[in-house]
């Protein structure tokens, strides 16, 4: 018997609600408004009464109004054809919906329940199996889909039987378990799981040791990211966190890439919808859109189900990754969910934490970037999800509890630079107050040394140090000016203003220079290296800005030429004379 | 008003009352529904249990606890007809310009959003003829961005220039917290360049209660709804102030007793600006709403709460700035931003626009960093004072407001004036865009 309830209050999308039966805390209910079914979640319990935030507007809601419980709490289904759909944050398929309007208590099934697919079994009568384990597969897009045990099957389990190859529907059954007390499951290739849990079906989770390769110079040589790993982008508006998103959800060397546009603009997703059907993914030759799914809850649709996006999202990433694929989840961005949560607890009037967030907002946070990670499955094989999140710090101001609770959850920090973007030198990441922990792991480190080469880190070091030392030149040269320091200090500013031209600076609509891969990378940095190490004599101040400005010029167009092309290798010839003429002076 | 009928319940026992709220014991009240409190219109914002609280638009100055009370059983409607084009009307949508009464069906404001997939992208370019915006920030059609500009600022003027030369359908004006002055400007000029019939206006001015202008921008963009879905048309929607209306916000949650988060706004200040702002929408069909606003700044101050959340949400943002040495305001070429340039730059404009506008932005910052070299004490070089005469022609003729010229000429304009100052290394320009432009030396 389901508990029912009626409605004894409303604030905007909170509703109380008097019940008569047990709930359960974030179960879902359904308010029955005439003939529109109201979906909300339950928030909070006292008592007689259920504290439920609606997922849609509740204008015209009535007290009194029925209400009923479902038993379960916000799921999503998981199945073959979940690649290239836009979701909403309750995973409705957008593209399904009729008219321009979304209309209030519309829901649908997230996937095509007639669609057949062509089954290959994986596991065999007899077998051994638990939550998680293959079943068989199936090809989406090119993606080979595991259909996998249900991960909410606890224990183990029999094959009792499995179908042969051939064309199914999700809802067919394809396999039948026994479980140890020799009961009889069926198993079709949909499975639902509740948003809110991580999935657990997995061996071990690891430390990420593997750098997942974006082609963003910036991140790549000198703060990179792994696979599994988390990082996060803060930074005020108009710095280009968008664009940077972008730009990782089209070339970062992922399997899938899962998107949750939550509380952004609606015209950003509006532009992935119209480019990414057309742009090519260079590893696969895919179109882009085959590999990335879209969960979008723009900012004018309802809150709480911004809330249930970056779930939905995560939910779906950590289904992909049992199947040993490698995911990269992106969430735009991470503030406006935070601010859904404090709508939500200052309308429950709960004592608020900092600038009125709930006091549980740290909490809350590192419980959902802990679900990233890179895991060993029960069968050996390995899987990926590695998150990178935008914050929106109010103000651009990076002290404040959304920035500071990401801080200490995330282990890579992009820090999106106002003065850069001023300067229109993009991406605006700030080379030297971000940072990457991953730098820090003996793994890491042995991946490196052993992948790119053994220096490489040596190298990376040292281009910091540049960075930060020409910092330092260019404020004494603006203090004392230009002739009141010695020439090496205009040096020691130019050489730090090289690695910022051509190794941080990278034109996102150049189509070569958007995407460069590690080797190039690595070619590159080398080449940097040497100039940085050479011993450049000058007269005077005044020869030092010319000279480097004609050797930026030139390395910028190997930067914008196809590697190894003729032009490339003129331009580096370019590089080699000015290098060799002046340092034989 | 809207006229009670004979079966409608009539309350008379308020149990609260606050600056702009009250509170009745009542039954089968709808969340968000309408109500009139001693002929003043109220709107239900809270129900618990029996007690039903109301924010009453023109405050609540001389409400008694024993004030007639009639729930209307509906949320606030716009009557939306062809007939709405001309008019002038206040924040209830009743006229204030001695017309007739509007006849169209009754349309519920604030209604749902659009669904993301049924959107297309923007890519109609909007032509102003104010080179600070056509050249370096140009505006596209379905776009929202707002001005930030001080008070004292001439925003209203140009906000007033660009809706007539931008060629909309309609015009669709909500005016919030409005001097009186600011809106006989409006009038007057709509009126002078013979666009009355284009402009639908919702008028809030000061010396009407503040919290009236919540309905504003929702009567605004229902009207702009109902031309641009039902009837195609472009249409242009300008806002102004919203500063107004989230102070509005915040009067309306702190009565509530909500808990303020920064700057004493409701924490749900983002929520609140991205519904209407998101309204900004291009159909695929042709009709389009494009959104115009204006947020006072206090001070030059952007990481105040309103205008930094407004930052998040639009698609970048205009800046007025005085220039001391023209004596003329300009539209500020650094820090304004057209996020949705690049949709129709070079490809709705001439090959050059790009860069033309890039390297000219470049040069007139070389200006700004060669005047605080003066400033301390260095000495000039010779490319230091091009720059600044460059600077001074480049704001004089293509920055200033008063500026009115198509895109071909502003272009023509940027690449005379490079070649009066500069050599073409010194401008780095791609090659073959150089050969076909630079103006001969004659």
């Amino acid at each position: 018997m389901l508990t029912k309830g009626k409605v004894k209050g409303i604030i905007s999308n909170l509703v109380i609600v008097d019940v008569e039966g047990p709930v359960a805390q974030n179960e879902i209910c359904y308010i029955l408004m005439g003939n529109i079914r109201l979906m909300a979640e339950v928030i909070k319990v006292q008592r007689h009464q259920a504290f439920v935030q609606v997922f849609e507007s509740t204008r015209g809601l009535r007290l009194g109004t029925d209400v009923e419980f479902t038993g379960y709490m916000l799921e999503v289904t998981l199945g073959p054809g979940i690649l290239s759909r836009n979701y909403d944050g309750l995973q409705n398929d957008l593209d399904k919906f009729e008219g321009i309007f979304l209309k209030k208590g519309q829901y649908n099934y997230p996937l095509d329940e007639n669609e057949l697919w062509d089954f290959n079994p994986l596991a065999q009568t007899g077998d051994q199996v638990q939550a998680g384990s293959w079943l068989g597969e199936v090809i989406e897009n090119w993606v080979p889909h595991k259909i996998m045990v249900p991960f909410k099957f606890e224990g183990t389990y029999k094959v009792k039987w499995i179908t042969g190859k051939g064309s199914y529907r999700i809802k067919d059954k394809i396999a039948v378990l026994t479980d140890e007390a020799g009961r009889e499951h069926e198993v079709t290739m949909v499975q639902k799981w509740p948003v809110k849990l991580p999935i657990r079906a997995y061996k071990t989770k690891s430390r990420p040791f593997k750098i997942l390769e974006t082609g963003i110079r910036v991140i790549d040589t000198l703060n990179p990211i792994t696979e599994g790993g988390t990082g996060f982008i803060p930074g005020p508006f108009g710095c280009g966190k968008t664009v940077l998103q972008h730009a990782l959800s089209r070339q970062a060397d992922a399997d899938l890439v899962v998107i949750a546009a939550c509380g952004e603009r609606a015209n950003e997703v509006v532009e992935i919808f119209t480019e990414f059907p057309e742009l090519i993914d260079a590893r696969t030759g895919r179109k882009l859109i085959e590999r990335t799914t879209i969960i979008a809850n723009t900012s004018n649709m309802p809150v709480a189900a911004r809330e249930a996006s970056v779930y939905t999202a995560m939910t779906i990433a950590e289904y992909y990754r049992s199947m040993g694929l490698k995911i990269l989840l992106l969430a735009d961005s991470t503030s406006r969910w935070a601010q859904a949560l404090r709508e939500m607890s200052n309308r429950m009037e709960e004592l608020p934490g900092p600038d009125a967030f709930p006091m549980d907002l740290p909490a809350i946070i590192s419980n959902y970037y802990s679900r990233a990670g890179y895991v060993e499955l029960n069968n050996g094989k390995t899987g990926s999800i590695t998150f990178i999140g935008t914050v929106s710090p109010a103000g651009g101001n990076l002290k404040e509890p959304v920035t500071e609770s990401t801080k200490k959850a995330a282990r890579c920090f992009y820090a999106l630079s106002q003065q850069r973007s001023d300067s229109k030198r993009y991406p605006a990441i700030d080379p030297i107050d971000s940072y990457s922990k991953y730098l820090e792991y003996d793994e890491v480190k042995d991946f490196v040394s052993e992948y790119i080469s053994p220096d490489w880190i040596d190298k990376v070091t040292k281009v910091k140090d540049v960075l930060i030392r020409g910092r330092e030149a260019q404020e004494q040269i603006n203090i004392l000016g230009d002739d009141g320091v010695p020439v090496d200090y205009h040096v020691r500013f130019w050489k730090s203003e090289v690695v910022d031209f051509i190794i941080l600076q990278q034109d996102a609509f150049d189509k070569i220079d958007q995407t460069t891969p590690l080797k190039r990378q690595k070619y590159m940095l080398d080449k940097i290296t040497d100039i940085i190490n050479a011993q450049i004599q000058f007269d005077s101040f005044e020869e030092v800005a010319g000279w480097f400005k004609k050797l930026i010029n030139a390395l910028k167009q190997m930067n914008y030429s196809e590697f190894g092309s003729p032009e490339f290798v003129r331009y580096e010839k370019e590089v080699d004379e000015m290098l060799t003429e002046t340092v034989k002076l | 008003m809207t006229q009670k009928t004979a079966f409608q319940k009539v309350y008379t026992k308020l149990t609260k009352i606050t600056k702009a709220t009250c509170s009745v014991k009542a039954a089968g009240v709808g969340y968000e529904e309408l109500a009139i409190v001693n002929g003043r219109l109220a709107q239900v914002v809270k129900i618990i249990d029996d007690e039903v609280t109301l924010q009453i638009f023109a405050g609540t100055e001389g409400i008694p606890t024993n004030a007639e009370l009639v729930f209307l059983g509906k949320p606030p409607v716009l009557r939306v007809d062809d007939d709405l084009a001309g008019r002038f009307l206040n924040a209830y949508g009743e006229p204030i310009d001695g017309g007739p009464a509007l006849t169209g069906a009754e349309r519920e404001i604030g209604g749902p959003s659009v669904n993301p997939v049924r959107r297309k992208q923007p890519s109609q370019l909007i032509a102003t003829g104010i080179a600070g915006i056509d050249l370096n920030n140009t505006l596209v059609t379905g776009q929202k961005i707002p001005f930030f500009a001080d008070p004292d600022q001439p925003f209203n003027q140009v906000m007033a220039i660009v809706a007539l030369r931008a060629k909309a359908d309609k015009i669709i004006l909500g005016g919030m917290g409005l001097s009186n002055d600011d809106y006989l400007y409006y009038r007057n000029t709509f009126e002078n360049a013979g666009a009355l019939e284009r402009i639908v206006a919702f008028i809030n001015t000061t010396e009407n209660p503040p919290v009236e202008r919540l309905l504003v921008p929702d009567m605004a963009l229902a009207a702009a709804e109902y031309f641009a879905v039902e009837k195609k048309e472009k249409v242009l929607v300008l806002l102004t102030d919203m500063t107004m209306y989230a102070d509005a916000l915040s009067i309306v949650s702190n009565r509530m007793d909500q808990i303020p988060s920064k700057d004493n706004m409701p924490g749900s200040l983002y929520s609140d600006l991205a519904k209407i702002y998101e309204k900004a929408v291009q159909f695929p069909d042709g009709g389009s709403i494009t959104i115009i606003a204006v947020t006072t700044l206090s001070g030059g101050d952007i990481t105040h709460a309103i205008p930094d959340n407004t930052g998040y949400i639009t698609e970048g943002q205009l800046f007025l700035r005085r220039d001391a040495e023209i004596g003329k305001v300009i539209v500020d070429p650094f820090r304004s931003l057209s996020r949705l340039k690049q949709l129709v730059i070079g490809k709705q404009t001439r090959e050059d626009h790009a860069q033309v506008m890039n390297a000219s932005i470049r040069l007139y910052a070389d200006a700004a960093n060669a005047r605080t070299k003066h400033e301390n004490g260095f000495e000039l070089s010779d490319y230091d004072e091009r720059t600044l005469k460059f600077a001074r022609d480049y704001s004089e003729k293509l920055l200033a407001i008063d500026v009115n010229i198509d895109i071909d000429q502003m272009l023509d304009t940027g690449w005379k004036l490079f070649a009066e100052y500069f050599s073409p290394e010194e401008v780095a320009i791609k090659a073959d865009l150089v050969k076909k432009y630079w103006p001969s030396r004659n």
